[in-house]
């Protein structure tokens, strides 16, 4: 396992850019859903309002 | 490309859009999971270390693929931003802005896994070699864009204005790339030749094509998921918003 | 057609005049361009040979960024007092106006770079060849740096912080100018004849005349609606 880390002396190199990678992506979608449970609460409220205020 | 295009007028609708892209979804991420893991295996475990490079080679497996969707998904922004500003489909306006963010992180992770590439096979980490010098110039037109796309508030305006610069930047690629090629090729005092990806055995090569595709998939995922909270921003008044809003968005 | 050649030139005399009124616009472009060629050896250090390699490269990126600077009030003063929509309602062809704008700019800000780069060269001692190339390849190249720069100038119309942004959106169209400007005096430099890059340039700059034109034009219809 050691030596698969390893990776022949580069595994800085190999590991550094798989897990900025990792990162990248992972964040890419939590930034995601975050913005989608703030949109959903924004949108429920304006449909509450819309609801009893009919305009 | 599975995923809707606008040949199947019905689901250029918003609405339609919206609820196609939410079933499609789970199915691309479920693809992308399983491509991604099948290709890592492969890349890693299958094939053999490189005779030349030992393993840093490997990297290959993420910067290819990442190098390729960047400019893959660029060209897809120009198309929709075309389709948007010529004939004013909504759908077609928003995957546009809905691709920018992803291909511009796809564009640094192309330069980052570069330039971690680089250290070991050419001894610096960034080397002004012509692909990584026009994937650089890439990720300007990419902030570019967004940039555009942020600083205009009518929202049908900004949609409309960086069709155009989207446009400009679509055409002005190729020019961009052979120009710094030539570049490349004139000043290439530089020491350091540049060693073409190492020779491809069939494993290494399937291994660099499940993981493009992977990261195809997770793109289209990433993309629809993005343009369906766009749409929803931009129809927030409109009825169908509404309905679904009462049930999950 | 007599009509719209009247028109165009009617335009562009306009234009111009305002520009000679505003002296000082021009003057500014210009002062900047002087300014930072000069300051690039207190940077880099007075070794003439070293000055020289760097020549090309300064020389080009300072016009480069003359030009950007200028860029901003291409539209926005006839932006702002309503002109520019008169423009966009009168019958010629908008492209071709807008192409006599940019002449106009041209003349007043890209020629004068042209003619003070002598100057400049012979500051980083440069020799007359490379100097009669340097001037052809500005000759050149700033109109496609004034063609492709008024596309950010529509693009960021009545914005907030236009100035700042139009670099962002312009600069990496300007790499295939800078690189083939730059390239060719480096090649008279090293003795080789500068032919395949000023043909290129010339290449670049019909293509950017042909297509700029119809992106402004839809540019500016877009940010005036």
């Amino acid at each position: 396992m050691m030596e698969f880390l390893a990776m022949g002396g580069h595994g800085l190199f190999v590991w550094g850019s798989y897990g900025v990678t990792l990162l990248v992506l992972l964040g890419e979608m939590i930034w995601l859903r975050r913005r989608r449970l703030a949109l959903r609460r924004q949108l429920a409220r304006l449909a509450r309002l819309q609801g009893d205020s009919p305009s | 490309m599975a995923q809707p295009r606008v040949q199947w007028f019905k689901f250029s609708s918003p609405p339609n859009f919206y609820d196609l892209s939410g079933r499609l979804i789970p199915w691309f991420g479920g693809l992308a999971v399983v491509l991604f893991i099948t290709g890592l295996y492969t890349g890693f475990v299958v094939a053999p270390p490189d005779y030349q490079q030992g393993d840093s080679y490997r990297i290959m497996f993420i910067h290819v693929p990442a190098a390729w969707m960047s400019m893959f998904l660029y060209v897809l922004m120009a198309v929709y931003a075309a389709i948007g500003l010529i004939w004013r489909v909504k759908t077609a306006e928003v995957m546009a802005k809905a691709i920018a963010p992803t291909g511009a992180l796809f564009t640094f992770l192309a330069l980052w896994s570069g330039a971690l590439w680089g250290k070991p096979t050419w001894g610096a980490y960034w080397v002004w070699d012509a692909r990584l010098t026009s994937e650089l110039i890439l990720l300007f037109l990419y902030l570019g864009y967004m940039a555009l796309h942020g600083a205009i508030e009518d929202r049908q305006r900004a949609a409309n204005a960086s069709a155009v610069l989207a446009l400009a930047g679509v055409v002005n690629v190729p020019i961009i790339y052979f120009s710094v090629k030539w570049w490349n090729t004139l000043h290439q005092g530089a020491s350091i030749t540049v060693t073409s990806s190492p020779t491809m055995e069939t494993v290494m090569l399937t291994a660099l094509l499940l993981m493009t595709f992977a990261c195809w998939m997770y793109s289209i995922a990433v993309v629809l998921w993005r343009a369906r909270l766009e749409l929803l921003e931009r129809e927030r008044r409109t009825k169908w918003v509404l309905e679904r809003m009462g049930g999950k968005a | 057609m007599m009509a719209l050649l009247r028109a165009l030139l009617a335009l562009l005399q306009r234009d111009l005049l305002l520009a000679v009124r505003r002296r000082q616009d021009a003057l500014v472009v210009l002062g900047f361009f002087v300014v930072v060629v000069s300051l690039f050896p207190l940077g880099v250090g007075p070794d003439p040979q070293l000055l020289r390699s760097m020549a090309p490269g300064v020389l080009w990126v300072s016009a480069l960024l003359a030009t950007m600077l200028s860029l901003e009030r291409l539209f926005a003063d006839d932006f702002r007092d309503g002109s520019l929509e008169q423009l966009l309602l009168t019958p010629q062809p908008l492209p071709l106006l807008v192409l006599m704008k940019i002449l106009a700019h041209w003349l007043v800000t890209g020629l004068p770079l042209v003619l003070i780069s002598p100057l400049l060269g012979m500051q980083l001692n440069l020799d007359g060849a490379e100097i009669v190339v340097l001037m052809t390849a500005l000759l050149l190249g700033t109109p496609i740096l004034s063609l492709v720069g008024a596309i950010g100038a529509g693009l960021t119309l009545g914005l907030r912080g236009g100035g700042v942004l139009i670099s962002l959106l312009i600069l990496p169209l300007y790499v295939p100018a800078l690189i083939m400007g730059s390239g060719a005096v480096d090649a008279v430099m090293y003795g080789s004849s500068p032919e395949a890059h000023l043909s290129l340039l010339a290449a670049l700059l019909i293509f950017t005349l042909l297509l700029a034109p119809w992106a402004i034009a839809a540019a500016l219809r877009i940010m005036l609606d």
